[in-house]
């Protein structure tokens, strides 16, 4: 508990340095003095300054989540859902709101909001309901929306998460947010502005998909830990296949709630931070708008309530023209979807068609491993530090690489993690590969891991072979050390030549060792070191270095 | 041939005295010369030969599909049928042809019936007389009959069939169709059906798909049967009714058989007679119908009692509240973008949803439309629509008390009165005569229970007076049995038509209007 009070100031820390420099700025200028402060007040300039630290500001941040359900057809039709598809290739007669079409509600979607639900710690209301919600708009063939305003699928859930504290220094704080709930809707269709005909085209492909929309409480402070939520998110929906979520593609689509207040103090007005569709830019939308609020409420300002888009080009949330002012959504009860009724294996009733019933403790009993679970299950079995556990479930397909290496290979798995972390995913980044891409194999690292776990080869000779094995010849570890020559020397003789000839060659520095700079003595070795290319124990060559100086 | 019931027809077909294709063409006739009361939109002369054709097929194989086989239907044209014009009576939807067919339609069809033309009705079934289409008014065929020219004198002009499926009603009591599909959802198909003299069933909620129903009411609406007898309504009913994949609202039916026995013993039958349908402006024809039929019952051993409806009363306001609420949700689709009327004016998408929706709805659509909008607004919801959704449950209550006491059956007049001519109907705008039609039927609807209504006997006029039977949800069979025992011992008479009235004025039909309504009939 106590370490994560501490996470928080470190982490509003990490947010606020740049704006407490602001804030001096705001206040050392005349203008804002004399407007908020004061002729008088000006005097006290410094003490204002201490006071509005120790009532610093702070962000509060909530989210509304949109997860695209990953099932084979739409919500309440049978239309496909795909990706990229021509455009209105996939719209059924109810898709496009023919008159005296009805919903039939999708199963498969029903699951996943519940399995989600129960992944995220929700309870699951054995009973929800419909409704319409009411607005014009062209990608909206019906006029309204099916969605759950009044009682949704799940409620009442939360999240846990962990923001990893300045890359560097590798320190993750456990955090947590409260989920409001989950519902289950429509998804709209797509409007394209061809402003070169001047017309606006309409592609229905992705109305009518499944949404679990998702209602996370404002328990977060900052872009950070908004962004860290999401991707814990993502790997939960990953983990049990309700969502792809590739935020890219639209199936993970995230709207920040956002508000500055001081602590102890009402939540100040909040704007909401539409469409970011980038993982990428959630943390820099969030904090861009966090600290826009804080100079505004700092300069004597008030904050609109309104809606804001992120501009990723500028880094800059900017207004977002809302025509129709404030909407009333008429919601009213769908009149075509009786109530959706889940039911346990206790409660099941004994006549009902097993094709129209959903058991809760079923679906429970069916949760993959989530990925908490997952992480503190690595740290336990192979021993590693919590960090790497984060970064390893964090990539798609990594843990079953880590764990396939430490299957296959002698090498301890903490030795392990560190090549598969450091090397393989650094380079994997370096050239945007997935894990699933990477030129080489589990086995192929396993056996270059026990070679050096052997001592046949040194560590940096293992780097060379690396990144030969890089290259993808489909030569094994084995093969590039015999054909470079990259093993370790084991003639003792020949170490010594090659030790004696550096000797030979730095007089100026001999000297300097001999003069009592020990230091000199790297420089040497790793001249050594270059000319056998690494392939010397280096124990041994400092030893004869030492010898031949003294 | 064509006054015959179903199961008469079907017989006569069976045994060669009539191929289907004849007994096609003859509703085709009928069609044409009975064109003047604009019963029809559109007339699906050439495919309904063909399905008579492939039904003569069959018959003369000795193996027709069933009771249905080569029987002349026709639909409300609120029904989707694929590739025909399905146009709700709206310039809204003029020229649309739905992909694909309302499953109650392809139930029909799949029977081998033959389906005859799609009927006229008020645009969007939103309306109580049939008179407020593109396409004008249905005429009552009953104003057109001896016994009206007789009692009512020449220049009473003619009636109205009631709506608002009054082109269906029409359909069957003109003798173009043995039997027609109509929607109710607050009387739409058994006021018509009392006013032109015919058996006019609406189902129990959920009995019957509604799917490719173009909805009113989506929480009310129903498919409704029309036929010259009970025992038809219940063949109908049998290959209707069932659970539709497509509609989420449907339940499984009864497992009891929908052919009515030959006879029933009404003796063990308590009838209810709720006082609250002693409504102001009730005739003194139809109360004494009313009547008359209740000593019938009793006469015949029936247990008739009074019983309350206490919550009835609160019924047609509440059906305002919610009706207009989900007229305006349903309607919202109608935008011109994916089909139906779109306007010329495209400054910006919300201009052309304004003029499209306002060129294509009538006053009355519009109307509905605001104040289901104003209903729904976040300030007044649960002043209105919560409100009447909890009249409403209070209205279905007072039912299940009811029949939970014992009650068996519901015994009311359909209608206030006989139908009324069109110049008098049209002195009254839409709403107020839906408020007044719909209140011996639209409880009902609320309640989702099955009713029926009788041809009971002829006003001093001449025209038709009809008697209402509401019954528990999924009694419809039961229901149909009793309305058939009335229908044995009421000896209702047989329109007989005496050509159209002299004046040609009369018809009402907007000048604009004839070139249309030549084309679509």
């Amino acid at each position: 508990m106590a370490a994560s009070l501490v996470g928080v100031l470190a982490v509003v820390r990490n947010v606020s340095v740049k704006r407490t420099v602001r804030s001096k700025c705001l206040i050392s200028s005349s203008h804002v003095c004399t407007r908020r402060l004061g002729a008088s007040a000006c005097r006290n300039a410094k003490a204002q300054v201490k006071r509005s630290l120790s009532q610093e500001l702070v962000g509060v941040v909530g989210l509304e989540i949109h997860a695209q359900i990953h099932a084979s057809t739409k919500l309440f039709s049978g239309s496909q859902v795909r990706f990229s598809s021509p455009p209105n290739s996939l719209v059924s007669f109810f898709d496009a709101s023919l008159p005296g079409t009805l919903p039939v509600l999708n199963r498969r979607c029903v699951e996943a909001a519940v399995m989600t639900g129960l992944a995220l710690n929700c309870t699951i209301n054995k009973k929800s309901l419909f409704d319409r919600k009411h607005y014009f708009y062209a990608d909206l063939p019906a006029g309204y929306q099916i969605t759950q305003q009044r009682l949704p699928v799940a409620v009442d859930g939360r999240l846990s998460y962990g923001v990893l504290v300045d890359g560097s220094q590798n320190h993750v704080l456990e955090r947590s947010v409260r989920i409001k709930q989950i519902q289950l809707e429509q998804d709209s269709g797509k409007s394209l502005r061809d402003g070169h005909r001047s017309q606006t085209l309409i592609d229905l492909n992705r109305a009518g998909i499944g949404l679990m929309e998702l209602v996370m409480e404002p328990d977060m402070c900052c872009g950070e830990e908004a962004a860290a939520a999401v991707r814990e998110l993502q790997l939960i929906l990953q983990a049990l296949g309700t969502c792809q979520g590739n935020m890219s593609e639209g199936q993970l689509r995230v709207d920040a709630n956002v508000s500055v207040h001081r602590p102890g103090e009402p939540l100040g007005v909040r704007t909401e931070v539409k469409n970011i569709n980038s993982a990428r830019f959630l943390a820099r939308a969030i904090d861009y708008e966090l600290q826009r609020q804080m100079a505004v409420v700092e300069s004597g300002g008030t904050v609109v309530n309104e809606t804001r888009a992120f501009d990723f080009k500028s880094g800059q949330t900017i207004p977002m023209r809302d025509k129709e002012g404030l909407q009333d959504y008429r919601f009213m009860p769908e009149p075509n979807l009786p109530p959706l009724l889940l039911y346990d294996q206790q409660t099941a009733p004994m006549d009902a068609d097993p094709t129209q019933v959903i058991l809760i403790d079923q679906i429970q009993e069916q949760l993959p491993e989530l990925p908490r679970v997952t992480r503190e299950r690595l740290v336990k079995t192979y021993g590693i530090l919590p960090e790497h556990s984060f970064t390893l479930v964090n990539e798609d397909d990594l843990v079953d690489y880590f764990v396939s290496v430490v299957q296959r290979t002698k090498a301890e798995p903490r030795k392990v993690i560190g090549w598969v972390l450091k090397d393989l995913l650094g380079q994997l980044k370096q050239r945007c590969l997935s894990t699933a891409q990477s030129p080489i194999s589990p086995l192929a690292l396993a056996e270059l891991l026990d070679l050096l776990e052997a001592g046949r080869i040194s560590s940096p000779a293992a780097k060379l072979v690396f990144q030969e094995l890089w290259k993808g010849t489909g030569r094994s570890a084995e093969q590039i050390v015999e054909q470079q020559d990259l093993g370790v020397m084991r003639d003792h003789g020949e170490i010594e030549r090659i030790c004696q000839s550096v000797i030979d060659s730095h007089p100026e520095e001999v000297r300097a060792i001999r003069g009592g700079n020990r230091n000199v003595l790297n420089k040497l070795m790793g001249r050594v070191m270059k000319q056998t290319k690494g392939r010397a124990d280096p124990l041994l060559v400092r030893t004869l270095l030492e010898e031949k100086t003294s | 041939m064509l006054g015959l019931t179903i199961r008469e027809v079907s017989q006569a077909m069976r045994e060669g005295r009539v191929s289907p294709t004849e007994l096609c063409r003859r509703c085709l006739e009928q069609v044409k010369s009975t064109s003047y009361l604009n019963a029809y939109i559109t007339v699906t002369e050439e495919q309904a030969l063909q399905q008579a054709q492939e039904s003569q097929v069959r018959f003369l194989k000795g193996k027709p599909k069933g009771p249905l086989d080569g029987i002349p239907f026709s639909v409300k044209d609120n029904f989707c049928t694929e590739s025909m014009e399905t146009t709700c009576a709206s310039r809204m939807l003029k020229g649309y042809r739905p992909p694909y067919t309302a499953t109650v339609v392809q139930k029909l069809l799949d029977q081998g019936a033959v389906l005859i033309g799609k009927t006229n009705l008020d645009e969007f079934a939103m309306g109580s007389g049939s008179t407020d289409g593109v396409f004008g008014p249905v005429q009552n065929p009953w104003s057109y009959s001896v016994q009206y020219r007789e009692r009512a004198g020449a220049d009473a002009g003619w009636t109205i069939a009631g709506g608002s499926s009054g082109g269906s009603a029409v359909a069957v009591a003109a003798q173009t169709s043995f039997f027609a599909l109509g929607s109710d959802t607050g009387g739409s198909t058994r006021n018509p059906g009392a006013l032109c003299g015919v058996v006019a069933l609406k189902p129990t909620y959920g009995l019957l798909s509604r799917h490719g129903l173009i909805p009113l009411v989506n929480s009310m609406d129903v498919p409704g049967i029309l036929t010259r007898s009970a025992s038809d309504a219940a063949t109908v009913l049998g290959v209707l009714q069932g659970l539709d994949k497509k509609d989420s609202t449907t339940i499984p039916p009864p497992a009891t058989p929908t052919h009515l026995p030959e006879e029933i013993d009404v003796r063990k039958i308590r009838i209810g007679i709720p006082r609250e349908y002693h409504a102001p402006g009730l005739s003194a024809e139809t109360l004494s119908q009313w009547t008359r039929v209740a000593d019938l019952f009793e006469r015949e051993g029936a247990s008739v009692e009074p019983v309350s409806l206490p919550h009835t009363q609160h019924s047609i306001v509440c059906y305002h509240v919610l009706c207009t609420a989900e007229v305006a949700s349903n309607m919202a689709r109608f935008d011109g973008l994916e089909y139906g009327h779109r306007s010329a004016l495209e400054d910006s998408t919300e201009a052309l949803y304004a003029a499209t929706r306002h060129e294509a709805f009538n006053d009355v659509v519009r109307r509905r439309i605001l104040a289901g909008n104003f209903f729904l607004l976040k300030r007044n919801y649960e002043l209105y629509f919560m409100k009447a959704q909890k009249v409403r449950r209070l209205i279905a209550q007072d039912f299940a008390r009811v029949f939970h006491g014992g009650v068996d059956v519901l015994l009311t007049p359909t209608t206030l009165t006989d139908a009324a001519p069109y110049r008098q109907f049209i002195q009254e705008d839409n709403r107020t005569r839906s408020t007044q039609e719909d209140v011996f039927t639209q409880p009902a609807n609320m309640a989702g229970l099955p009713a029926v209504t009788v041809p009971t006997a002829l006003s001093s006029r001449g025209l038709p007076i009809g008697l209402q039977l509401i019954g528990p949800a999924l009694h419809d069979t039961r229901l149909l049995a009793l309305a058939a025992w009335l229908q044995k011992r009421l000896c209702f008479p047989r329109l007989e038509l005496a050509g159209t009235w002299a004046e040609p004025g009369d018809v009402g039909v907007a000048p604009g209007l004839q070139g249309a309504l030549q084309g679509h009939t």
